[in-house]
């Protein structure tokens, strides 16, 4: 164990190194920056509120508020396993030269996309600063969702970055995996409109769960019950554990297939 | 003096599966696998190869191509797992194998220094003070800001030559990257590996050019086909390995 450690703290440079190269190349030759992680979701946020608040009418106090703090949660979901899916495979030219801890290519992957999560937060909170929302104590709560978010995603990127080294159909499956899940989680419609079987599937999606809990602590003024705070937690572990054990057993085999 | 093993390799194998369908889809994989066809074709790049390297010592791998000089190399970064035996190393390994693979070729050329120090193990603290003697060795001074996509392929090596062979780590892994650059930088790269060896780096090297081979290393491991054929001291192999070929 202290091996891993050891190995990880040599490293722990270029996790910030690596984070840092993903951020700078997104952004770089663009006037407005690092800006855009911030002005992108506020621009998403008002073209979807427009279109919902026209075209399909559901009866929630808020609306756009509604939407955006279901996109903070389902995006970060979206962008940080999509990355984290073409990590290895993407970092093939390095690993095949280079002896580099493979699981960090996932790890920054998953980090910069949380440096995104916290810029799109901001920007919800702008929102709700300008729309006038009231702001409750609850709010205070909010790591504990994202956090379990951020694990949760980090497992399912594990699991997915080592299956796609061996199977790239995987990438091509996990793009309509992720638009069909957006419909399976309450990001748009209220849960309240689902027949009661659907119901009962989009519950056992794991982000329902999350984006519930997100709701609550920010927009609804109350706090998750216990329940589904283990029901997260457990999910999040579990999603982690068998992430880094499908990657650990298949790491040393990543080189001869890239 | 009493010198240190710092690389041991015992019995070292390594198979290949060249696989005559390669595929890449799991419908093809699983129907593959119910039929039983899953057929490769085995390749062994190093068959029960071993040998030690003391401190200080400067290992030449020689050999034609494809007598698994690289293979070699990369199971002792660790880049490679063997299939069979085993490989210990004791310290730290800067790899040299082929020049400019941690580059960022979107990123500056000081962006790139950062990035690929951290690829080493290196801090971005410690790459600060490293930087000025970078800049000097590659005689970059006015490109550092430019992107590395812009360099020329001599430029590229001289800025991955000059971070990898920052400070003095105990083995340094040098894959036929002196064949770059031109004869003035050439001599300037040997110049400064004679330095790292006096300064007790482990050098292991692989070239193809025998003088090379013989004015910087001591000992030679040569392989052909991937067996070990000679193990021993440097001058003796050398001069059978020239009449050989």
């Amino acid at each position: 164990m202290s091996r891993y450690i050891q190995n990880f703290l040599k490293f722990k440079p270029l996790l910030g190194e690596l984070v840092a190269r993903d951020i700078k190349i997104k952004y770089r030759r663009s006037v407005l920056g690092v800006l855009w992680t911030l002005l992108n979701p506020l621009c998403m946020m008002i073209i979807l509120s427009v279109v919902f608040s026209n075209l399909f009418k559901f009866d929630i106090e808020n609306f756009p508020l509604y939407i955006l703090s279901g996109q903070v949660v389902f995006n970060f979901y979206s962008d940080a396993t999509s990355g984290a899916m073409s990590a290895i495979i993407g970092s093939a030219a390095l690993i095949k030269k280079v002896y580099v801890p493979k699981y960090l290519f996932v790890l920054s992957r998953v980090f910069s996309s949380t440096i995104n999560l916290m810029a799109s937060f901001t920007a919800m909170l702008i929102v709700m600063a300008a729309t006038r929302t009231e702001m409750h104590w609850t709010a205070f709560l909010f790591p504990i969702p994202l956090i379990l978010l951020v694990l949760f995603s980090l497992g399912i990127g594990l699991i997915l970055a080592a299956v796609t080294v061996k199977f790239r159909d995987v990438i091509h499956l996990y793009g309509v995996f992720v638009t069909g899940l957006l419909y399976l989680t309450p990001v748009i419609y209220p849960m309240s409109i689902l027949p009661d079987w659907l119901n009962k599937v989009v519950m056992l999606n794991p982000l329902t769960n999350i984006v519930m809990m997100f709701r609550d602590v920010m927009l609804n003024n109350s706090v998750f019950s216990l329940s589904s705070l283990l029901i997260a937690a457990v999910e999040a572990f579990v999603s982690m554990g068998i992430g880094l054990y499908v990657f650990y057993k298949n790491q040393d085999k990543f080189i001869l297939n890239i | 003096m009493d010198r240190r093993t710092v690389v041991k390799v015992e019995n070292v194998s390594m198979r290949f599966n060249l696989s005559s369908e390669k595929f890449d889809s799991f419908k093809e994989y699983i129907i593959k696998s119910i039929k039983n066809q899953v057929s490769y074709d085995e390749f062994w790049a190093l068959k029960d190869v071993s040998f030690e390297v003391l401190q200080g010592d400067s290992l030449g791998l020689i050999g034609l191509n494809g007598s698994g000089k690289s293979t070699m190399l990369k199971t002792i970064a660790g880049v490679l797992k063997p299939t069979e035996g085993s490989v210990a190393v004791n310290g730290n390994v800067a790899p040299l194998i082929e020049l400019g693979a941690g580059f960022d070729f979107d990123l500056t050329a000081k962006e790139n220094v950062y990035l690929n120090g951290a690829l080493l193990g290196y801090s971005r603290k410690m790459m600060e003070g490293y930087y000025n003697d970078i800049v000097e060795f590659s005689e970059l001074h006015d490109f550092m800001d430019v992107p590395v996509k812009n360099f020329s392929s001599g430029m590229v090596s001289r800025l991955a030559f000059a971070i990898a062979t920052i400070g003095t780590p105990d083995i340094l892994i040098v894959d036929e990257v002196l064949s770059v650059g031109d004869f003035r930088f050439q001599q300037k790269c040997e110049e400064r590996i004679h330095r790292m060896m006096d300064s007790g780096t482990t050098i292991l090297f692989v070239s193809h050019s025998i003088e090379q081979v013989k004015s910087i290393c001591n000992k030679i491991v040569w392989l052909e086909k991937g067996h070990l054929k000679r193990f021993g001291d440097a001058l003796e192999i050398c001069e059978e390995y020239s009449k050989c070929y």
